[in-house]
């Protein structure tokens, strides 16, 4: 197995094995199949594929259409034009009935890279979170981005997935267990939690590498499924560790730091700390330095970690 | 052949539905609900293979109310068809109520979808019958759109994409009223040439008088045997059909009767039975 892959890579494979069994998965796809890798399943199943041009509202309408026929519906564009461009339509066409349409969208956050601020969607999770009853997942590797697709393909109901551009590491085992709702005990400790989702759960692992190297007992938490969130593990956390920092590869405002910040917020305050997109946009550069220019690195994971225990 | 008479009953039972129910709701769209009547009533009480007592029958033709302020011409199409107790509709807008302001298909059966963002309603029509080609189904989707509402840009997106995947089995019908919100389409936001537009976009592109119950009736039998591309009938129609003051008034677009105008229009549509 390679040791990086990019989750839009996983989706696009797991999406080909998915239609085999499913006649009635439909994809839908905005003039960008070879980018989120929908193009595997364009050539598996044409009759089923919906290359929708130009054009992510109409595609989402569409789709809203099909899953009221009764059809599941894949339907993919880059993050920032399905819940930025379509965002009214997903809202009132997808979430307000409540249709089966799979919003799995790709090239979020700034590791997108040299294409610049336009094409780096950082509000995607808060946007897609503030909809009712919409599920929304984030996967943090080829692995469980795999299982995410599938686990929202099986579901009933509006699912947005957040999937990557870039290569990242391979983080779990074949075998991993994924279920919506159920936040993933990566590793346990007892001085601090690094509460994390998507690429930001490896940045995570390598800063907790770091700080047990000085004595620190460090706890991981994967927040794959932002909504509905684990209330349950967040609140242990908040209670038995000194203090949580989060870690998303979004804006600060509306992501993952903030739905944290809910939970605890309302049932064990804790001292929390947010690693991700200080209220700026992004802009053009290689992935890893634009994740140092955002501060999104280990080190900076490291450096909030021992604010909390100071 | 169309029971032009059995058409004209149901939609003058449904003008007095919608000015009643506007009425006591004390909001709602009474001057497109009206305008849309006799388009909605051929397609409920001749064209439409539906069935009220299977609302999810496998083969129905379905009906998208892009233009959903009109819900309340909806409602009184569905209650008078017999989905429910027609007089159900005048809860319309109140706290509780399943008539909400716009149509919500997870709480009404007969309602394929709910609408009221303009224009969206037609991009979800264009995912049905494309559904329906998948399926190799031989029903149809109708769409009805407002002349203002094709200002939005997802209507040409839909349009766009319904002609590429040549979708025969959908038919959209334009309630061309000539009016919207702020005044006259031309005034507001030019929409001609309507007909071009439509026929460029290669869709096969019909007009009727969209009070003409018979003439309607022939121009949806019409679209049935068109193939290949989807079909538009531009239906010319008076805001505010049957009811004088607010016939081709703007200002009757969003405004619920008083008593007093309620009791006027009652009787101008022929008078409680």
């Amino acid at each position: 197995m390679a040791d990086k892959q990019a989750t839009r890579q996983a989706y696009g494979e797991v999406l080909v094995e998915l239609g085999a069994n499913n006649k009635d998965l439909v994809v839908m796809d905005a003039d960008l199949s070879k980018s989120t890798m929908t193009v595997g399943f364009s050539k598996a199943f044409p009759e089923r594929f919906f290359n929708m041009g130009i054009a992510e509202q109409n595609m989402y309408g569409v789709a809203a259409g099909l899953a009221a026929s009764g059809k599941t519906v894949v339907a993919s564009t880059f993050a920032m034009f399905a819940t930025g461009r379509a965002f009214e339509i997903i809202r009132n066409s997808i979430g307000y009935p409540h249709l089966n349409v799979k919003i799995c969208a790709t090239h979020a956050g700034v590791t997108v890279g040299e294409d610049g601020a336009s094409h780096q969607a950082i509000e995607d999770i808060a946007l897609m979170r503030t909809i009712p009853g919409m599920t929304v997942l984030n996967p943090s590797d080829g692995v469980s981005a795999r299982k995410a697709v599938e686990a929202a393909v099986a579901m009933d109901g509006p699912v947005y997935v957040r999937l990557g551009r870039a290569a990242v590491p391979i983080v779990y085992d074949e075998d991993m267990d994924f279920e919506i709702g159920k936040g993933i005990l990566v590793k346990d400790g007892t001085d601090v939690t690094i509460v994390a989702t998507g690429i930001m759960v490896n940045e995570a692992i390598q800063a907790a590498g770091m700080l047990e190297a000085e004595g620190v007992s460090v706890r991981i938490i994967d927040i794959h499924t932002i909504k509905p969130i684990d209330e349950e593990i967040l609140i242990k956390a908040a209670k038995e560790t000194k203090g949580i920092v989060t870690a998303e590869e979004h804006s600060v405002i509306g992501g993952l730091g903030s739905a944290v910040a809910e939970v605890t917020a309302k049932n064990a305050p804790a001292k929390i700390k947010m690693i991700g997109i200080q209220d700026r946009f992004g802009q053009s550069g290689k992935p890893n330095q634009l994740m140092a220019e955002y501060n999104l690195t280990a080190a900076d994971i490291v450096k909030a970690c021992k604010e909390i225990l100071a | 052949m169309v029971n032009v008479d059995e058409v004209k009953k149901a939609a003058q039972d449904m003008r007095k539905d919608i000015i009643k129910a506007i009425s006591a709701a004390g909001s709602g769209h009474p001057g497109g609900s009206l305008s849309a009547t006799d388009i909605l009533a051929t397609l409920y009480f001749y064209k439409m293979n539906v069935n009220p007592a299977d609302p999810d029958m496998e083969n129905r033709d379905k009906f998208v109310l892009s233009k959903g302020h009109a819900a309340p011409a909806l409602y009184a199409a569905l209650g008078r068809k017999g989905y429910f107790d027609v007089n159900e509709m005048y809860s319309l807008r109140k706290i509780g109520s399943v008539f909400q302001g716009h149509p919500d298909m997870k709480k009404i059966p007969g309602v394929e979808m709910s609408t009221g963002s303009l224009g969206q309603g037609f991009s979800t029509a264009v995912g049905m019958a494309l559904a329906g080609k998948l399926d190799g189904r031989k029903s149809k989707v109708y769409v009805l759109l407002g002349d203002g509402e094709i200002q939005e840009g997802i209507v040409w997106e839909a349009a766009m994409s319904a002609a590429h995947y040549k979708l025969d089995n959908l038919v959209a019908i334009l309630d061309n009223n000539g009016l919207q919100i702020d005044g006259r389409n031309d005034d507001v936001m030019q929409v001609e040439p309507i007909y071009e537009k439509f026929e460029s976009f290669g869709w096969e592109v019909m007009e009727a008088d969209g009070h003409d119950i018979e003439e309607l009736a022939e121009k949806l039998d019409e679209a049935d045997d068109v193939e290949g591309k989807p079909v538009m009938i531009i239906a010319r129609t008076v805001k505010g059909k049957g009811v004088s003051f607010m016939e081709d008034e703007a200002g009757w677009h969003g405004k619920a009767p008083n008593v007093e105008e309620t009791a006027q229009a009652i009787e101008e549509l022929g008078g409680e039975q």
